[in-house]
């Protein structure tokens, strides 16, 4: 990608991909608020792995986007310090499977310093994170596991799956004067492209997208898991006529579940795609709170068609593990024929 | 046993000419430094030690491009940092353990790992991470520096269990050095004195950021003052230094003399010539006249002329040696590439038994599989 600031000039949009969404929403943060910084490793001179905060160090310099000591504990305990004087640290996790380290800093601290101080500190940071399996890495660099967070009180989470929805979510988060999980579906960093407006602007941390209306059974889904889910779901609506309702959730923490079940009573059967481990996964949560709110809607068993319950494996198997069309395709009519 | 290299000389890195406590045997070229004494070994173990390091050096181009073919994932080059690792695995005892990171294909090799095994997770089978019995190696750590306090407390198991002659080799980067369990590891190493060598890779850099980011003390073999524990700096382009630090630090993690310590931490000073991995581009981040003043001093060449020198090695047998790596490799990434697996593998060894509720989910799959075919699973998931 261009520089983004040559870019800036001109048209209202420019058709970007994930990533390049996200180094925009970087860019158009940084500039407007200098109390934004960018810290992580790699994040500086070579722009991230993944190129994210590609550019930002030549526009804003070392202090403001800061190659830091490999070290994912320092890194957050650091930005939780940060943020007590004012800054706005944007800290960047390298992959998600690299977070464990900094785990007691975010679940101990930052999502607890607001409770723990009765309103008086508070820890306004965006912890960004690649997420996610499918494109051939090595071991621990395919990891999903949200649940871990979504799991802590104090903490949002949130995860986009478009370009549009990666700049505004970003922009919310940065803004939320709370901490905030971002966790980036790496598989569709490049997948398509997208018109975003160059200009500011928030998709908020409080709404689900309805990404396609239905009427036969609403599946519940995130981030990479939503493009597999709209193409089986295009699919049976070809093949089969079933028409399927496709929520993307896009703040997994917490979550929009009026729009949940708004959609459940319409549809009275649900299915829940995700390709973290099935036990424990947030479909699980996502399942209850529909028996919970809307049970004398339902129609069918609730379905959750998601990773397996073991270690993500190497490449040549992950096709396997991960949640692709034709099993949701095969589990949304399991659902509907039942 | 410290060394005094030629200090001021030009062409020489930084990082190695400014420590006069840097353990040197070879010079540059690969002459023997005046008042540096050779370890003591045969010539045939000289000669292993060359080919064992030749064969890194091919091993790495072979799969640097076997990667570019597509025939293999992501990749960890290790261009520059074989003399080292070649070294210190050929000075452990068959009984010692080996703690190895994503890049240290040649260290495991030369402590018993099978050829074609080092290439098939690089193809997406884990299969290849199995460990023969005989074979006292650790699979490889991707999350950096965990591997460290795992080394100590495997160290420590042996010595509380009078098991006094085995020791734990660990390697780690200097990346590695800033993490919490690197400094946890140490400590605890010192604490409970046990037999472990740790060996910090010192390759200047931790993707794109320099040694310098990674700590603001001026080596990395201080730190080991801070635990009470030996520190040693070694040339880590120099395989008959390296051999000499890192056979002397596990004799002494055996069998400490009165008023030794066992552990020791050592820092291999070298140089990654290469990308980190064959997904990473050096150039963005890094000048290339640094890659080649490092260049100048490559184990490879070092050791070569070293054993011409001694006349232990001539063109024919260069040759001869070069034949058969050459050979080795192709057959054994011909081996890796007929490993065959099944997506019932996804299901095996996370329990010594698989769980009722995972045996359901592999058998969905294959109910799946079998209604439609495996062609369906392989579609890209974008
Ligand atoms: C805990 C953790 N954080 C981040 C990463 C991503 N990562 C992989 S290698 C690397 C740099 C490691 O540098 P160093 O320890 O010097 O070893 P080298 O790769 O140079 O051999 C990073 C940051 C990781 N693997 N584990």
């Amino acid at each position: 990608m261009s520089s983004t600031a040559s870019t800036q000039t001109g048209q209202n949009a420019q058709r970007l991909t994930l990533v390049e969404a996200i180094q925009d929403g970087l860019y158009t943060e940084m500039s407007q608020d200098d109390s934004v910084v960018v810290l992580g490793e790699d994040v500086g001179k070579n722009g991230g792995v993944f190129r994210a905060t590609d550019q930002l160090y030549e526009e804003f310099g070392e202090d403001r986007v800061i190659d830091t000591p490999l070290a994912e504990a320092g890194i957050i305990g650091a930005s939780i310090g940060l943020a007590q004087t004012g800054m706005k640290p944007v800290p960047e996790m390298q992959f998600m499977g690299f977070m464990y380290p900094a785990f007691d800093q975010i679940v101990s601290h930052a999502a607890r310093l607001r409770s723990r101080s009765q309103g008086q500190y508070s820890v306004p940071m965006v912890i960004r994170a690649p997420y996610g399996g499918g494109i051939r890495a090595p071991e621990h660099h395919s990891e999903s596991k949200e649940a871990f967070f979504v799991h802590e009180p104090g903490l949002k989470v949130v995860s986009p799956s478009t370009p549009y929805d990666a700049k505004g979510l970003l922009a919310a988060s940065i803004h939320d004067p709370d901490p905030v999980i971002f966790l980036e579906p790496k598989l569709i960093y490049r997948a398509f492209r997208e018109d975003v407006p160059t200009k500011p602007y928030e998709v908020s941390l409080s709404e689900a997208a309805v990404r396609r209306e239905g009427s036969d059974i609403s599946v519940y889904t995130w981030g990479a898991m939503t493009r597999p889910a709209l193409i089986a779901a295009e699919n049976l609506s070809q093949s089969h006529g079933i028409e399927v309702e496709v929520i993307d959730l896009r703040t997994l923490s917490p979550l929009d579940v009026a729009t949940i079940t708004d959609s459940f009573k319409k549809t009275g059967r649900a299915a829940i795609v995700h390709e973290a481990p099935k036990t424990g996964g947030l479909g699980a949560e996502i399942a209850t709170t529909i028996q919970e709110e809307a049970l004398v809607h339902q129609e069918a068993p609730i379905k959750r068609i998601a990773g397996f319950d073991a270690p993500m494996p190497l490449h040549s198997l992950e096709d396997y593990y991960l949640p692709q069309a034709v099993r949701i395709q095969d589990g949304i009519r399991e659902t509907v024929d039942f | 046993m410290n060394m005094k290299n030629e200090a001021g000389s030009k062409d020489v890195p930084a990082a190695v000419r400014e420590d006069s406590d840097l353990v040197q045997v070879l010079d540059a070229e690969g002459n023997v430094l005046p008042q540096a004494s050779v370890p003591d070994i045969s010539d045939r173990q000289l000669l292993e030690l060359y080919e064992t390091i030749k064969f890194a050096r091919h091993f790495d181009q072979r799969a640097i491009s076997f990667q570019r073919q597509g025939r293999l994932a992501t990749y960890a080059p290790m261009t520059g940092q074989e003399g080292s690792q070649v070294a210190t695995s050929l000075a452990l005892a068959e009984q010692d353990w080996l703690f190895p990171t994503y890049r240290e294909h040649a260290a495991k090799y030369a402590h018993g790992m099978d050829l074609a095994s080092l290439f098939e997770p690089l193809r997406g089978y884990r299969e290849g991470y199995a460990i023969p019995d005989d074979v006292n190696v650790m699979p490889e750590y991707i999350p950096i520096a965990t591997q460290v306090p795992q080394a100590m407390g495997m160290a420590w198991g042996h010595k509380l269990q009078g098991k006094t002659d085995t020791a734990v080799l660990c390697h780690l980067g200097d990346g590695a050095t800033s993490e919490g369990d690197f400094h946890e590891g140490l400590n605890f190493a010192g604490v409970f004195d046990v037999p472990a060598v740790f060996v910090c890779n010192n390759n200047q850099w931790a993707i794109s950021v320099p040694r310098e980011r990674q700590t603001a003390s001026e080596t990395i073999a201080e730190k080991a003052q801070a635990y009470g524990i030996d520190g040693v700096r070694v040339d880590g382009l120099d395989p008959l230094a390296v051999y000499k630090v890192a056979s002397a630090a596990l004799e002494k993690a055996r069998n400490p003399g009165p008023g030794e310590l066992r552990p020791t931490l050592i820092e291999s000073v070298q140089y990654r010539f290469g990308a980190h991995t064959t997904a990473d581009d050096p150039s963005v981040y890094r000048d290339e006249s640094e890659e080649e003043a490092w260049r100048d001093r490559d184990p490879v060449d070092r050791i070569e002329t070293y054993l011409y020198n001694e006349g232990i090695l001539d063109s024919d047998l260069e040759s001869e040696i070069q034949d058969s790596i050459e050979q080795e490799v192709s057959e054994a990434i011909e081996t890796a590439e007929q490993t065959e697996t099944s997506p019932d593998n996804i299901v095996e060894h996370v329990y010594e038994d698989v769980p009722a509720r995972l045996e359901e989910q592999r058998d969905e799959l294959n109910r799946l599989r079998e209604k439609y075919d495996d062609g369906a699973f392989s579609e890209v998931l974008e």
